[in-house]
Formats: C-alpha cells, structure tokens, sequence
C-alpha cells in the first residue's frame, strides 16, 4: 500500500476528493428541494469533473470547464432564477408511483451502457493524442478540421442573443 | 520517519500562501485605512504597534471571538458556504504567481487560465451569499456584483488574449523572463504593439471593477444598501468576504505587474528577485487605494456604458490592430 505522505498518495487523495466532489455535488443537484441549492451542487458536480480532467492530463479542458460552467453557466442560471423566481419552487404534485424504481431501472442501464462502452472501445493510447491537448493544437484543429462546427456554435449563439433581445424588447413594451 | 521532498514542498507552499494571504489582507487593511487618513488629512491608526500596524492584527482577534449569527429565514447553508466560495479561489490562484524566478508553487504552461477560471468562482460566492442572507439589500448587491463583473470580465480577457498573441506563451514565468529590463516591458507600446498601453490601462480599470473596489464598489454601495452583500454578515464570515476582496486586489496588481511591468526583474538588470515583485505589486495596490479615495463612486448606469460603450471596443480595437501588426511585421 502506498503511504498517503507520498507524491502518489496524496495525488490518490486528491483524486479520490474530485470523485467525492463530483458525486455529492451530482446527488445535491438533482434532491435539493430548492432552486438555488441545486445550481450550488451542479457548481460543486462540475469542479470536481474539472479536476477528473486535470487528472486525465488535460488542464485547458479542466480550466474550460471551469470558466465556463462553474464561473459562467452556473452564475448565469443563479442570476435567473434570481431575478425570476424571488420565492421557493414548490415541489409540484404528486409522483407517479412508478417514477421512482423506473428511474432507477433507466439509470442502470444507462451505467451499464457507459461502462460496457468505457471497456469495449479500443482506446488510443495516451501517447497518440494530440500534444496532450495543448492550447496550440486545440486552437489549430478549431480553425481547420472542426472550422465548419465552430462556425455553427457562433451561429446557435447569435441566435441566442437576437432571442434574447427580441424577448427583452417585447417586455418593455409591456 | 523521512518526508518525500515532493510532500514537503507541497506542505510548505500550503502553509506559506495561507500565510501571505492573511498577512498581506491584514497589512492592506492597515495600509487602506493609512492612505484614507493621510488623503483626508487625518492620520489613521496610531494606537496599536509603532504607526499602529498591528492594528489589523487585533481586529482580526475581535472578529475570530464574535458569534457568527445565521439571520432567520435565511438559507443556513448556503449562507455558511458563500464566504468560503470566495476565500478558496483567492487562495487557489496563488498557486501560479511566480514570486520569483523559482518561487512558484506550480509552473504550469497556462497559467493565466487558472487564475482566470478561479477567478470565476469568487462571483458565485457574493451571489450565494447575498441570496442566502434573506435580505433585499444584499439580493440587489448581489445582482449588481454580477452584472458588474459580467461586464468587466470581457474586456479584461480580450486584453489578456491580446498580450497572450504576443507573448507567444500563457506561462506567467515565461512572460516575465521575457521582460528583462525597463525597455522590454510590455506596457510600452514598441514591444509589439502600439495599443499595448491601452491595453494596460484596459486591464487595470478592470481588474479595480472585478474586485469591487471604489470607484466600481456598486455591490456594497454604503449609502443606499447598507453594506452589500455581506450586510448580515457577523464575526469571520464577514472577515472572510474582506481577504478574498484584499487578496483579489493583490492578485489583480500581481498579474498587471507580471503582464505589463516585468514582475520579479529588475527595471535596470540588477538582482531580480522576489523584491522587486513586491515592489511593483504593492505600488499598484497604492495607486488602487489612491484612486478609491479620491473619485466618488460611479452610478450603476455610468458603470455599465463604460464597459460596454468605451472598454470593449477599444479592447476589440486593441485586439485587431495588434493581430493586424503581428501579421504585417
């Protein structure tokens, strides 16, 4: 067994930690009664999944994700639900009686999916992908071999922002 | 029993930056109130210590020994979880600053990112906080913080991604290695760009308004929202929101000084060192105190139109005519 005060102990930690983060953050965010401490457990859910990443050896992907969605998404659903919902949700209606154990059926088989991919896909080793993912090679790939799929991602977020307004414009209106 | 060097170095940089961190909170403070004394012709603390320095020191025992009251109606766990939300990432991007040529706790190639991904966090904090504390001032402080940072944080990064063209690097120990003496600065515009010291400028103002400070300190505007965010804040919870904010100040003069100013080099070539980091990062964090107390605070309006209406675009100018120049030489 390795001591935990050695570099690959206290890496096993630390590992450990972002499994832990993830999966409590995971559970809070979909039992939290309220809003708001659900987007506080998608946050936690999402660093901990920032530090799997940091752990597969890609830190521009970890740091991404938590740019964006801890530091972005998750603020900017906080804000809404801020400035739409200045009360607590309340839980609607009854569950169906099925809902519980059919959900957890569909969860099993989503598991069993994921890992029977995770096992049976011949994966590239480590030492074949692209630099490592370095900030070069993710900027130059985005601008040749994926140009067509970035271009409609700006394309989707323009749209977004003309909604927006459209929406916003409508409101004052009012 | 013998440590692993590994383990005692990741130990040490631990328990160092913890320590920069409070005592550089508790010396800004003491600073901030003697800048605001002699600005306003009084002179600041005097009592404890020689020019009263440790006042700091005996404010924070005080704050330690008071009773950290949870409001009613408040969302208990969310209001305990937000001072933490904002002293964690404080203290997580200490982790890429060099100090020196070798006092850094991890040289990872993208340092700027992490200090901005982090960096991200402290908002979720103040708006966790405000929305916890069941008290309207500190829900409206809350969403004026957000969409004050929103907006500041675009200009800044486009500034950044314009220093980043070219340093060729987002290693903050490589950008400073390539600053050697006073000529190399990237503050002056013949380093690469003519634009370089609007971009300066760009990303000071910026990094003054991500940390919410005066003249940008809308969040916690005294005169109409009691204290802000923080308003139901007793003890150290309140303590805590104040280091994240002076150690997000330090951290902002830090990395202007690192990008712009040559960070641990010496201006004329003569022993680099940790020194001169200090030296520069603590003038900066001077003038930010200086500016505070001399411009009354903006309106929340004049803020925004600055953003939006002067600082992006001259940040997008700034970012097109630097690829322009990098391009043509």
């Amino acid at each position: 067994m390795t001591p935990i005060l050695s570099p690959q102990g206290l890496a096993g930690l630390v590992f450990l930690g972002c499994v832990a983060m993830t999966i409590a953050g995971a559970v809070v965010a979909t039992n939290a009664g309220r809003l708001i401490r659900a987007v506080t457990g998608l946050a936690l859910c999402l660093v901990g999944v920032a530090g799997i990443y940091y752990f597969l050896d890609s830190p521009f992907v970890a740091l991404m994700q938590i740019l964006i969605y801890a530091g972005a998404v998750c603020v900017t659903i906080v804000f809404a639900v801020m400035l739409a919902e200045p009360h607590e949700l309340k839980r609607i209606g009854k569950i169906h009686a099925l809902a519980g154990p059919a959900s957890i059926l569909a969860a099993a088989v989503l598991t069993w999916g994921l890992a029977a991919l995770a096992v049976k896909t011949a994966w590239q080793p480590a030492a074949c992908r692209a630099n490592n993912g370095a900030v070069e090679e993710v900027g130059q790939s985005m601008l040749t071999t994926y140009s067509m799929s970035f271009e409609l991602i700006s394309v989707v977020l323009l749209i977004a922002i003309i909604g927006s307004l459209v929406l916003a414009r409508a409101g004052r209106s009012k | 029993m013998s440590v692993h060097p590994d383990v005692a170095r990741v130990i040490g940089y631990v328990v160092g930056t913890i320590a920069f961190v409070a005592l550089n909170a508790s010396f800004l403070v003491w600073l901030e109130r003697k800048v605001a004394g002699h600005i306003q012709r009084r002179i600041g603390p005097k009592e404890v210590g020689p020019f009263g320095i440790f006042q700091s020191l005996a404010d924070g025992i005080k704050l330690m020994s008071k009773q950290l009251i949870v409001p009613e109606g408040a969302d208990g766990l969310l209001f305990r979880l937000a001072p933490l939300l904002v002293m964690i990432p404080a203290v997580m991007v200490y982790v890429v600053i060099p100090f020196g040529p070798a006092l850094v706790a991890r040289d990872i190639n993208m340092g700027i990112l992490v200090i901005f991904a982090f960096a991200s966090i402290n908002v979720l904090g103040l708006l966790l906080g405000g929305w916890g504390s069941n008290n309207k001032y500190a829900v409206i402080s809350a969403t004026r913080a957000v969409s004050q940072n929103v907006a500041y944080e675009i200009p800044m990064l486009l500034t950044v991604v314009t220093l980043v063209m070219i340093t060729h690097t987002m290693s903050l120990n490589q950008i400073v290695a390539q600053q050697p003496t006073i000529k190399d600065w990237y503050l002056f515009p013949w380093n690469g760009s003519i634009m370089l010291p609007i971009g300066f400028l760009i990303f000071f103002i910026c990094s003054m308004a991500e940390t919410n400070r005066a003249p940008f300190d809308l969040g916690e505007a005294e005169s109409e929202l009691v204290a802000g965010f923080h308003t139901e804040y007793a003890g150290m919870g309140f303590g805590l929101f104040f280091l994240g904010e002076y150690s997000n100040v330090f951290v902002g003069c830090a990395l202007a000084s690192i990008m712009f100013l040559g960070g641990w080099q010496c201006p004329f070539g003569l022993y680099p060192g940790v020194h001169w980091m200090l030296i520069k990062t603590y003038f900066l964090v001077f003038v930010v105190m200086w500016v505070r107390w001399t411009y009354p605070r903006t309106t929340l309006y004049g803020l925004l139109n600055l953003s939006w209406k002067v600082l992006i675009p001259f940040a997008l100018l700034n970012l097109l005519v630097t690829a322009a120049l990098l391009k043509v030489f």
